[in-house]
């Protein structure tokens, strides 16, 4: 047991089912679908709240999602958690700044790095949101209850993405 | 008939920790808590993200569907939108290219150490759901509402047993999975 928690890597077949049982899990006992951006407006609203008082939460947006600690917040913590936990056990846990990828097209230097992942997070954070969910809401639990919305979304993640990660790479980079 | 523990304020607090921390420990154990893996398929050169994806969707589709058909679980489409799912979409893919993670998979990267994940991806994530949250009522009737179609799920549309469409997606993801294996991705 022990030996196989310790391991670096998991075939994805075994992680993807595994996801897969988790979700009946957290709709037979939770009633919750696997989501995390949901967890990210919360904690945003959250700090917003600590500097501009109350009224924080009267904004349209935090009616529909409540800033506060309900299930989908504890789960975003828990995966912080559990991916610390994984990379742990695996002695994989290091301080990276800058990823192997990005430094053979763009070298080590740290600063390009941090601003295109700020400015890429600032646009996710928005777009998340816009999208009504990300990769886990949409990606996985939207898609497997075979919900319209969900798979039109991750349809144009890909597209988007693909797109994107192609001009960086195969045409700047 | 698990109505009652829905209910359980602290119970199901502690339920969120521990699903989210099984979720997370998986993310991380299938690599795709790093930039690499992410930007990898993005670049069609390393399928670890697909194989996840869609193994999670066959396995949760047919559990799911089973357990609704029992009566155990109400399901939870998203309402969509032109405006939400096909523009909201591609901004979230070239979101998605530049910062090389996802919510779910940045937390689980600042798990495993990455700071680009920290200091620039869940930190800008914070201010981008901000900038949202503050523009939502205006964006909302100019974007959002574009070309609404509401919670519908595909057995819905078609107006068919939920199984058929369960076989047919099952069918093609695991045809989709044995063409990637073949072919060395």
């Amino acid at each position: 047991m022990l030996e196989w928690l310790q391991m670096k890597h998991w075939s994805p077949y075994a992680v993807g089912i595994a996801i897969g049982i988790l979700s009946w899990l957290t709709f037979l006992f939770s009633n919750q679908a696997v989501s995390c951006s949901t967890g990210i407006t919360q904690t945003s609203g959250m700090i917003e709240k600590i500097f501009r008082g109350k009224r924080v939460a009267q904004k349209a947006y935090y009616q529909k999602f409540p800033p506060v600690a309900d299930w989908k917040w504890t789960f975003l913590l828990g995966v912080l958690i559990g991916a610390f936990l994984s990379a742990l056990l695996s002695g994989s846990f290091d301080f990276k700044w800058v990823p192997q990828l990005w430094e053979q097209a763009f070298g080590a230097a740290v600063l390009p790095r941090l601003i295109t992942a700020f400015v890429g997070g600032v646009f996710m954070g928005f777009a998340s949101r816009w999208a009504n969910g990300c990769t886990s809401g949409h990606g996985i639990s939207g898609t497997l209850q075979l919900a319209v919305s969900s798979w039109i979304s991750v349809i144009f993640f890909f597209i988007g993405g693909i797109a994107c990660a192609l001009l960086i790479y195969r045409v700047i980079g | 008939m698990f109505t009652k523990i829905h209910s359980k304020k602290g119970l199901q607090l502690v339920l969120g920790l521990l699903a989210g921390i099984v979720f997370g420990f998986l993310l991380q154990k299938g690599g795709v808590t790093q930039y690499d893996v992410i930007l990898g398929q993005l670049l069609l050169i390393d399928f670890t993200m697909v194989k996840i994806m869609l193994s999670a969707i066959v396995v949760g589709m047919i559990g799911v569907y089973f357990f609704k058909g029992l009566g155990l679980v109400k399901l939870q489409p998203k309402a969509g939108s032109t405006g939400m799912n096909v523009f909201g979409g591609l901004f979230f893919g070239i979101s998605f290219a530049l910062l090389g993670y996802c919510p779910g998979t940045a937390v689980g990267a600042i798990g495993s150490g990455y700071m680009d994940a920290l200091l620039g991806g869940v930190i800008g994530m914070l201010v981008g759901a901000g900038l949202f949250a503050a523009v939502y009522p205006r964006f909302s009737t100019l974007v959002l509402q574009e070309g609404y179609f509401g919670d519908i799920t595909f057995p819905e549309l078609f107006k068919v047993n939920p199984w058929i469409l369960v076989a047919i997606f099952s069918g093609i993801i695991v045809l989709i999975l044995y063409l990637l294996e073949s072919l060395g991705l």
